[in-house]
């Protein structure tokens, strides 16, 4: 029983610890790319409100990008701290593709983040947009290498196993490529360009509610509004086409995702019930007859497997699946939703001047990352009882670990993480109801208070000047 | 001949960790003496001076667990069950130093509480990278491919010693780079906390590695064996040289001259490390060998790590040359 609790602790820990940490990621993955764009539209246009608003969101991503990597930093080490023998069985296989991840992707990001952030004066407009999008580039090579693990993971490929029992590569082109790899990467990158893309919505529609809104606010909320009306569309697409692919490699994730229990021809789509793990069933179950297998097997009387295909010990806890799913797709119908009214406001020429659409965004903000947590829950808790699928059990990979030291953890963790991270997001917060100024500064002005940003600015543009004298 | 890549691998990881800590641990130092300078414009300054860097120094530690997890997935899979107190101690403490570069200029009201998170958490951090340091070099007891020891063995006399000296070296580090980078006030105040660090580090230089071989036959061997002694001599003979132009360079008020002296001594220390590691990767369980992932697994991520590394290094140096001067003349916010 103790080990149970201490494995139970640790699984805790664990999703505690990354649903924390890839927010931000996720965030500063479509924030990065977002500032990348503005920085080139100033080169292009030369219009002093690019530049406004790209030094607007730069401080925003300062802050976003250390929470993200203080967070990064306890993932790295947390795979050994609890869970050491998948750690020892995978390291061959999965440690090479997290060690390209640190030296192509997390260097390029700090290389460069200091130059991106203040280096502006110092390097010239020129090498400061290379060094902008190399951050860009480092968070989306970031995404490639860590889902391309992840993903291995859930459809193991190009692998065998040794004497010591260690997973081993035959196929490094496999082991990468592995089959869900391209659908999970593309659905992760646009879900985090559509999280960022309705939080830069909020935030422009916050300040066209506003008293005096200016140019900044409107481009943002056109900005974000415009990858509202084409992005969400593509996602919804990219996630039915993720989905079928899971169906193909992990049907019992479909089927507790689709609360289907029993295996038919003609299977229902199942909008919204109750499974009951117990009885067996989806209790209450409002449904459209057939679409269910319309859309798993385009055909409508396809069959479709159940859960009751798999053994009891071989499911996935069918309740948080099924219910993420559908917290994830609804908000995914409601972004499409978002983009198709701004379309028909464009159109109406009343995009700057809709309250009620300005109030919507706003409530709309947070969405992506809602969304996103729910999908991941939903993938992640679909894996199990597996982190290999089908090779490994979750309970085979945990370290050895007293459950009194992992509950201490988990509550140190969970003390520090609301604590730090709250103050944080109070902070972003704050920002981002501030206006963007007409002339944002690049550095912070000499009182300190409105010094958004990390700034070793003045002080160091003190320093040129009497270099230069 | 075929190449070793176990031993090449063991030397990358090896020079990843000492990058990390020379780097790191400077931004650690400088946290760790912050509560020692009072003034505003002072505090200001030190953050200032290696703001637009920390975080870069910081992704060493990540390349260091990370390439463990790679190429030495037994050891990784036994040092961190076994360290997993002063570890998780450290990521929380990493998390709230890391937090204060950003949080710390976004509120007036609120500045105690991240000049505390910083001091604290850099304090916190260098202990508890000392402490599993310590550990370490005790020795980690290794069946059926993993820890087999206790919850508590890391915490012993030598570990708590190897915890406070490594606050002391980092804080050395720190104020011979607050030397190189500040001026005035701030850099008279480095040149005393540099003379209490350095002779704080020869004192805690010597106490370790009196005490190291002590610990165990095959270090006791290592030093102190015949002809061995005669291969591991030029280190102490190197460290009395250090010493000597930390001596000089804090007595004539140079510049440069006592943080190069510091990263002497530490790479110094280092070599120590791995003469008395060798050729265990975890000291008497496991050793590089018997640790390495598969052929493959090594080759693969070294060509990757070969084209990357040098990469790494010219952006690194040039982030350190765009930024490189005094941070403050005439003295920020004073």
């Amino acid at each position: 029983m103790e080990t149970f609790d201490a494995l139970l602790l640790a699984r805790i820990q664990f999703a505690f610890t990354i649903s924390a940490h890839i927010i931000f990621p996720a965030f500063s993955i479509g924030l990065a790319s977002y500032l990348a764009v503005l920085n080139g539209l100033w080169l292009l246009s030369g219009r002093g409100v690019f530049l406004n608003l790209f030094d607007y969101w730069k401080k925003i991503f300062a802050v976003a990008f250390g929470m993200g990597v203080v967070s990064g930093v306890v993932m790295t080490y947390q795979f050994g701290t609890n869970w050491s023998v998948f750690s020892d069985r995978t390291g061959p296989v999965l440690g090479p593709l997290m060690a390209y991840e640190v030296l192509a992707a997390f260097f390029l990001e700090a290389g460069f983040l200091g130059i991106m952030l203040f280096g502006r004066e110092r390097v010239g407009r020129g090498l400061h947009f290379f060094a902008t999008l190399m951050v860009a580039l480092g968070t989306l090579l970031s995404a490639f290498w860590i889902l391309s693990a992840n993903s291995w993971m859930h459809t193991p490929a190009g692998y065998a196993v040794n004497d010591a029992g260690q997973f081993i590569v035959t196929d490094w082109w496999a082991v990468i490529f592995n089959p869900s790899f391209p659908y999970r990467l593309v659905h992760m990158v646009l879900a985090a360009y559509l999280t960022t893309a309705f939080v830069v919505g909020a935030v422009g529609a916050y300040h066209l509610l506003g008293d005096r809104p200016g140019p900044a606010a409107r481009i943002m909320f056109s900005m974000a509004m415009w990858m509202a009306a084409v992005v969400a569309p593509v996602q919804i697409l990219a996630g039915d086409l993720h989905g079928l692919n899971t169906l193909k490699h992990q049907p019992a994730k479909i089927a507790a995702m689709e609360g289907h229990f029993d295996t038919v021809a003609g299977a229902p789509l199942i909008l919204f019930g109750i499974p009951n793990s117990a009885e067996e069933r989806t209790d209450y179950a409002i449904s459209i007859p057939k679409l269910g297998s319309l859309i798993l097997t385009h055909d409508p009387n396809g069959v479709v497997r159940g859960l009751k295909e798999w053994p009891k010990h071989e499911r996935p806890p069918v309740g948080i699946v099924f219910w993420t799913f559908r917290i994830m797709v609804g908000i995914g119908f409601a972004m499409l939703g978002m983009g198709a009214w701004s379309l028909w406001l464009r159109y109406r020429r009343r995009l700057y001047d809709t309250p009620w659409m300005h109030r919507a965004a706003i409530l709309m903000g947070p969405s992506g990352f809602a969304a996103l947590l729910a999908g991941w829950f939903t993938t992640e808790v679909g894996r199990q009882p597996y982190t290999v699928y089908g090779l490994m059990t979750t309970a085979e990979s945990v370290s050895a670990i007293d459950a009194a030291a992992v509950g201490a953890s988990l509550v140190a963790f969970v003390v520090v993480y609301f604590a730090i991270f709250g103050a944080g997001t109070f902070y972003i917060v704050r920002l981002m109801r501030r206006p963007p100024a007409l002339a944002e500064p690049d550095l912070p002005a000499d009182e300190p208070i409105r010094a958004a940003g990390l700034m070793p600015g003045p002080v160091l543009r003190r320093a040129k000047r009497g270099a230069a004298a | 001949m075929t190449l070793d890549l176990a031993l090449i691998w063991a030397g990358l990881i090896a020079l990843s960790v000492l990058v990390y800590v020379v780097l790191d641990g400077f931004d650690l130092g400088i946290g760790i003496l912050f509560p020692l300078v009072k003034s505003e414009a002072g505090r200001d300054q030190m953050m200032n001076s290696v703001a637009p860097v920390w975080d870069g120094n910081q992704t060493w530690l990540v390349l260091g667990g990370g390439g463990l997890f790679a190429v030495f997935p037994l050891a990784y899979a036994v040092i961190m069950p076994a360290l997993y107190v002063p570890i998780i101690v450290m990521l929380l403490a990493l998390i709230f130093r890391g937090v204060a570069f950003e949080y710390r200029w976004k509120t007036r009201r609120g500045k105690f509480v991240w000049d505390a998170s910083f001091a604290g958490g850099s304090m916190l951090a260098t202990f508890a990278q000392g402490i599993a340091l310590g550990a370490l070099v005790q020795g980690i007891p290794v069946a059926n491919r993993a820890y087999a020891g206790g919850w508590w063995d890391w915490l012993t006399p030598f570990s708590v010693l190897t915890g406070i000296a490594l606050m002391v070296g980092y804080g050395l580090l720190g104020a011979t780079w607050l030397i190189y980078k500040t001026d005035g006030e701030l850099q008279r105040a480095a040149y005393r906390f540099a003379w209490m660090a350095g002779m704080g580090m020869l004192a805690m230089i010597g106490t370790v590695s009196l005490w190291t071989p002590f610990l165990n036959e095959n270090y006791m061997a290592r030093w102190f064996g015949w002809p061995q002694l005669l291969y591991v001599m030029p280190v102490p003979l190197l460290v009395a040289l250090c010493a000597f132009a930390l001596y000089r360079g804090l007595s004539t008020k140079r510049q440069l001259m006592p943080f190069l002296a510091s990263l002497g001594l530490f790479i110094l220390s280092f070599v120590g490390l791995v003469i008395s590691f060798f050729p265990y990767i975890v000291p008497s369980s496991v050793t590089i060998w018997s640790a390495a992932a598969p052929h493959d697994s090594l080759l693969f991520t070294l060509v990757g790590a070969a084209v990357l590394l040098p990469i790494i290094f010219i952006y690194t140096i040039h982030a350190y040359w765009v930024f490189r001067g005094k941070v403050g003349t005439t003295g920020g916010y004073r």
